[in-house]
C-alpha cells in the first residue's frame, strides 16, 4: 500500500517562479561581484598570486597614515553627530517651540542634498576668502584670515558632522515620538529634574536608535570621499582618497586594490555591526523601519 | 444647613462654585484651587475653579470627557500652567513651581512604568531623584512593595507583569518618596472589571493605612468615586457643577446634571412646591400629590424635579402615599436584579427590583411608590442639556 502511495505521488515539478531570482543575481554578479573579484585578484599582484604586495602596502607609512586619519575622522565625526543629533532631536521633540515640526522636516532635507554642497557652503563661510574671514579681516583690519580650521582634519570632521547628523536624527526623532509622555511627567512628579529625565528615561529609550544611527554614520564616514577631496585639507588623507590617488594619479592599481580590499573589509565589518545592532534592538524600536 | 448645602445654593444662583469640605487635622497636605482658569488660545477649559481638598481626604473629580477634571489635576501636578488663579499645596503657592519641586505622587491610567528598569528600580526612582541615601532606599523600596503586595516581583521588568500588578507598582513608586499629596488620574480605567474591583478595595485599604495622605482622584466612573471618595466634585464644561460628601451628593444632588451623572436618577417634573416643615415639602405631579425632602429649601409655589433613584421605587400593593402609576415599557433580567422601565405621565422612569418569579409584562399598568424621606426635590437647572 505504502509503495503504491509513494508511486502515486506526483513527481516534483520545477517551480518557474523561483527563476525570478536570476535577474537580480545576474545584475549583482555583473555590476558588483565581478568587479570586486577583479579587485581582490589584482590585489595579489599581476603575476603569481602573493601576499607580498599586501605586506608591503600595509606596512607603508602612507597607508598607516590614511588608516589613522580614516578612523580618527570617522570616529570623531560619528561621535559629534551622535552628540549634536541627540541634542537637536531633544530640542525638536521635547522643547515646545513654534516651527518644531518644520525644523525637523528641514533637517530631513539635508539628507537629500549632495555632500559637496555642504562643503561648498563651508568654503563660502569659513574658507580663507569666506564670509567669516572677510568680515573679521575687515572689522579688525587684519592682513591674514584669522579662521583657519577648514583645511585641516577638523574642517573635514565638521563638514561630515553637518552632512551626517540628520542620519542620527531621523531614527532618534522617530524613537522620541514613541516615548510615552506620561513617563516623563511621572518622572518629573517624582522629583526628577530635566537632566535626570534625559539621562535615565530618554537616553535608555533612545539607545537602540543611537546605536543603529551611529553604526550607519560610522559606515558612511569611513567611506566618505567627496567631502575630504573637496575640502582638500593639508596632510589629511583617508583610505578612499588614497585609493583615488594611487589608482587615478599614480596608476598604481595593485596598491590601490590592496587598500580597496582593506576598505571593503572595514566597511563590511561596520555593516555587520550595523545589522547586529538592528537585529539586537529591533528595527522598529530603532526607528529604522 | 451644612456648608455643602450653602455651596449648592450658591451654585443654584449661578455664582462661581466654591467647594470645600469641613477641614480635618491640619498639615501641609491640603490641596487648594483658588479661582484657577486654564485657557488654550481662545478656548477656556477650566473656569475659575475653586476647590479645597483637606488633609487626609480623598476627593474624586468626576464628569464626562472634556469636562476639565484631568486639566484640574494636571494643574496641581504642574503640567498645565493656569492662566489665572492659584494652586496651593499646604500653605505653599505652587502655581509657578516646576513639577519636580511640588512633592507630589502621581499615578496615571497607563501606569507609565519605566520599561528598562526593574520593579525595584522603578520604585526607587523617586527616592534617588530626591537624593535619598542608598541605605534609606534599600529600606524604603521593600516597604513600599510590601504595602502593595508586590514584594516577590522586585526583580521583574514591567513587561513581565499583568496590568493590575503594574498598577500596584505604579502606586508603590508614587508613594515611595512619601509625597504630601497623591494624584490619581483614572488609575483603574485600563483594568478589566474584576481586577478594577479588587484594586478599588486595595486603594481603600491603602488609604486606611495612610490616613494622612491627601488624594485627588480623577475618574469618569461614578462607582469608583462613590466607593473611595469622602467628597465628590462633579464637573462639566470646565466648571464645578456640584460638590459634596459622597452620600450627601448621591442622596441630595443639587441640580439635574449632578442627579443624572451620579447614579442616573429618575427626575420627575413636579409643580407647586408646598413646604411642610424645614425638611419636607409637598408637590404636584399631574393630579397626584407627592411628598419629598426639600433639602435645598426650594421656594413655595416653584416648579422643580423629584429625584428618585431606581432602587427607591417599590411596587404598590394598595393605594399608598407617594404612589404613581405607569405603563411598562421594558423588562430586563440581569441575574441579581430586574430592570424595568415604565412610562409615568409621559416621563420614562427606571426602577430596579430584586429578581421576580412573575415580573410585569410589557404594556401592563403598574403602580409604584417611594419613601418620601429617600427622595429629594432638585431645582430645575436652566442650563441643563
Amino acid at each position: 500500500m505504502a509503495e503504491a502511495a509513494i508511486a502515486a505521488a506526483p513527481a516534483p515539478r520545477l517551480r518557474l517562479d523561483s527563476l525570478w531570482i536570476a535577474p537580480p543575481l545576474l545584475i549583482l554578479a555583473v555590476l558588483f561581484f565581478y568587479p570586486l573579484g577583479l579587485i581582490v585578484r589584482a590585489s595579489f599582484g599581476e603575476d603569481a598570486p602573493s601576499l607580498a604586495t599586501f605586506e608591503q602596502v600595509l606596512m607603508s607609512s602612507r597607508f598607516l597614515d590614511g588608516l589613522y586619519h580614516t578612523i580618527v575622522i570617522a570616529v570623531s565625526a560619528t561621535a559629534g553627530c551622535l552628540v549634536l543629533g541627540f541634542i537637536l532631536s531633544l530640542v525638536i521633540a521635547f522643547v515646545p517651540f513654534p516651527g518644531a515640526k518644520m525644523a525637523g522636516r528641514v533637517i530631513d532635507t539635508v539628507i537629500a542634498l549632495p555632500t559637496f554642497l555642504v562643503t561648498l557652503a563651508f568654503t563660502f563661510i569659513y574658507g580663507s576668502a569666506g564670509l567669516l574671514n572677510e568680515t573679521l579681516m575687515h572689522v579688525f583690519s587684519l592682513d591674514l584670515p584669522p579662521i583657519d580650521f577648514l583645511y585641516s582634519q577638523w574642517g573635514v570632521i565638521l563638514a561630515e558632522m553637518t552632512v551626517y547628523t540628520p542620519f542620527i536624527m531621523r531614527p532618534l526623532l522617530a524613537t522620541f515620538s514613541t516615548i510615552d509622555q506620561a513617563q516623563i511627567e511621572v518622572a518629573s512628579s517624582l522629583g526628577a529634574r530635566p537632566l535626570r529625565i534625559v539621562r535615565q528615561i530618554i537616553l535608555p529609550a533612545s539607545l537602540p536608535a543611537l546605536v543603529a544611527g551611529g553604526s550607519l554614520c560610522l559606515l558612511l564616514t569611513v567611506n566618505e570621499f567627496g567631502i575630504v577631496l573637496f575640502i582638500g585639507a593639508k596632510d589629511v588623507i583617508t583610505l578612499p582618497l588614497l585609493i583615488y590617488s594611487k589608482a587615478i594619479q599614480e596608476f598604481d592599481y595593485t596598491t590601490a586594490c590592496v587598500i580597496a580590499v582593506v576598505n571593503v573589509v572595514l566597511s563590511l565589518g561596520l555593516y555587520s555591526l550595523y545589522r547586529l545592532a538592528i537585529a539586537h534592538f529591533g528595527g522598529r524600536r530603532a526607528g529604522l523601519v | 444647613m451644612s456648608q455643602v448645602t450653602v455651596m449648592e445654593r450658591t451654585l443654584h444662583i449661578a455664582k462661581p462654585f466654591v467647594a470645600s469640605a469641613a477641614p480635618a487635622a491640619s498639615d501641609g497636605s491640603r490641596i487648594g484651587f483658588e479661582n484657577v482658569s486654564v485657557t488654550y488660545g481662545a478656548l477656556t477649559v477650566l473656569h475659575s475653579f475653586t476647590l479645597t481638598v483637606n488633609p487626609g481626604e480623598i476627593v474624586a473629580l468626576i464628569g464626562p470627557s472634556g469636562s476639565g477634571k484631568t486639566t484640574a489635576l494636571r494643574t496641581v501636578a504642574g503640567f498645565v500652567r493656569p492662566s489665572g488663579g492659584r494652586i496651593l499645596i499646604g500653605d505653599r503657592d505652587v502655581t509657578h513651581l516646576a513639577p519636580y519641586d511640588r512633592k507630589i505622587g502621581m499615578v496615571v491610567q497607563n501606569y507609565a512604568l519605566f520599561p528598562h528598569m526593574r520593579v525595584e528600580e522603578n520604585v526607587a526612582f523617586g527616592l534617588r531623584a530626591h537624593g535619598a541615601a542608598e541605605d534609606v532606599i534599600r529600606k524604603r523600596v521593600p516597604e513600599c512593595l510590601a504595602m502593595v503586595g508586590m514584594s516577590t516581583y522586585a526583580k521583574r521588568y514591567p513587561r513581565e507583569l499583568s496590568g493590575g500588578q503594574q498598577q500596584r507598582v505604579a502606586i508603590a513608586r508614587a508613594l515611595a518618596p512619601k509625597p504630601q499629596v497623591l494624584l490619581l488620574d483614572e488609575p483603574l480605567s485600563a483594568l478589566d472589571a474584576q481586577i478594577r474591583r479588587s484594586m478599588l478595595d486595595e486603594l481603600a485599604k491603602l488609604h486606611r493605612d495612610l490616613p494622612n495622605l491627601t488624594v485627588l482622584y480623577v475618574t469618569h466612573d461614578q462607582s469608583e468615586a462613590l466607593t473611595l471618595a469622602n467628597h465628590i466634585g462633579i464637573m462639566r464644561d470646565g466648571k464645578l457643577k456640584a460638590f459634596g460628601g459622597s452620600q450627601s451628593l448621591f442622596r441630595h444632588p443639587p441640580n439635574r446634571f449632578a442627579a443624572e451623572f451620579l447614579g442616573r436618577a429618575n427626575l420627575l417634573p413636579v409643580t407647586d412646591v408646598q413646604p411642610l416643615d424645614e425638611q419636607m415639602a409637598k408637590v404636584r405631579f399631574g393630579n397626584v400629590t407627592l411628598s419629598a425632602r426639600n433639602h435645598h429649601g426650594l421656594a413655595r409655589g416653584s416648579d422643580c424635579l423629584v429625584c428618585v433613584r431606581p432602587h427607591d421605587f417599590r411596587f404598590s400593593r394598595a393605594s399608598e402615599p407617594n404612589s404613581i402609576s405607569g405603563t411598562v415599557l421594558s423588562v430586563q433580567w440581569q441575574g441579581d436584579v430586574h430592570n424595568i422601565t415604565f412610562d409615568a405621565g409621559g416621563e420614562t422612569m427606571r426602577m430596579t427590583s430584586a429578581p421576580m418569579a412573575n415580573p410585569p409584562r410589557i404594556g401592563e399598568t403598574i403602580a409604584v411608590h417611594f419613601d418620601a424621606a429617600e427622595v429629594t426635590l432638585v431645582p430645575e437647572d436652566a442650563s441643563h442639556g
